[in-house]
């Protein structure tokens, strides 16, 4: 590919990157915050195939947009609990499909 | 601390990271450059090793010993979810209900878990030919199998994940990456040292012990997230009553 090319492909998603992760900082909400985070993972992962690192890319696609954010929506998940129970043990309410 | 002075310190830090991350930043190499001076190397060794892939190379062979510490670093953090996330006195696991699933979620789930699981033997077993590896396979392995939650609900996922074999599994793939290395001590190399007969280059069995490394730690990483996340899972979905964190905190 042409350098030139590359480089502009880096600087855009280098972009990307800091943008969303300026919106998981901005975000409040823990469970919103894991979803914006797998997005930020699926971004860092973009980028690194840009860089020309796929084996980074892979580690980055697997932990940070599939294990990371669904380990956060578990635990959230006991902790709100216990605030109010609720126990049927249903998966109604948080979007925990996040795992692929 | 007031809000103002709060402020005050954190631009006059900020400043001064400011200048000096610029200053430090001006003395660095070009942005993608020709010149790779640690690239240039641990390419040519990987050639001399008959790897294909660079970057198994270097984790596996070249760099082994640094590895083995993040192997480690992973085997612990999962000890240490185990050991605080254990079931206390004043909790009682249950079985979940089962759940409604749309359908099209539970046939997808259903088509892509076997492809996943696929997917993840075929990255750990080409981890010395093409990127990916013992590691990112690992991932991938351990994340398929929960498809079974996303498409069905967390009894099919009990019924299909050997917990307590994995538990052991677990210790033994990470003992395993330990007493390979003590191979190369045996036949009077240092330890780690890739003695195994390096094989035809860029076919399944090449790279000497970075295959076998890299399956060790493929099984050590599935085995190891799979449990992680049954820990948290357990936690989350089968488990009643409260963890006393206020009351007895301090007791």
């Amino acid at each position: 590919m042409n350098p030139d090319v590359t480089e502009v492909l880096a600087l855009v998603v280098l972009l990307v990157v800091a943008v969303v992760a300026t919106v998981a900082v901005l975000t409040r909400d823990p469970a919103r915050q894991a979803v914006v985070l797998a997005v930020l993972g699926l971004t860092l992962a973009l980028l690194f195939t840009v860089l020309q690192a796929p084996d980074v890319a892979l580690s980055q696609l697997g932990v940070g947009t599939a294990i990371t954010p669904l380990l956060i929506m578990l635990t959230l998940r006991r902790i709100r609990r216990g605030d109010a129970p609720d126990e049927t043990g249903t998966k109604e309410s948080a979007p925990e499909g996040e795992d692929r | 601390m007031s809000r103002s002075a709060r402020v005050r310190l954190f631009l006059g830090a900020a400043a001064a990271i400011a200048v000096f991350y610029v200053l430090a930043c001006t003395g660095l190499p070009h942005f993608g450059t020709a010149a790779h001076p640690y690239g240039d190397r641990a390419v040519a060794a990987t050639l001399r090793q008959h790897t294909a892939n660079t970057v198994s190379s270097i984790n596996f062979d070249q760099r082994a010993f640094d590895t083995l510490g993040e192997e480690s670093i992973l085997l612990g953090s999962v000890l240490g979810a185990t050991a605080l996330l254990r079931r206390t006195d004043d909790e009682q696991e249950f079985t979940p209900g089962q759940v409604r699933v749309l359908p099209s979620t539970r046939l997808f789930g259903t088509l892509l878990l076997p492809v996943a699981l696929l997917t993840g033997v075929y990255i750990v077993a080409h981890g010395q030919l093409s990127p990916g590896g013992g590691f990112q396979g690992g991932v991938v392995l351990a994340s398929a199998l929960h498809l079974a939650y996303v498409a069905a609900d967390y009894r099919s996922l009990k019924e299909i994940r050997p917990r307590e074999l994995l538990d052991g599994v677990d210790a033994v793939a990470a003992g395993a990456f330990t007493t390979l290395g003590l191979a190369g001590l045996i036949t009077g190399a240092a330890y780690l040292q890739n003695v195994l007969p390096l094989g035809t280059f860029n076919t399944l069995s090449s790279g000497g012990l970075v295959p076998v490394i890299n399956a060790a730690v493929g099984v050590e990483v599935a085995s190891g997230v799979i449990v992680l996340l049954a820990h948290f899972l357990d936690q989350a979905l089968a488990t009643r009553g409260e963890r006393t964190t206020t009351e007895r905190g301090s007791s």
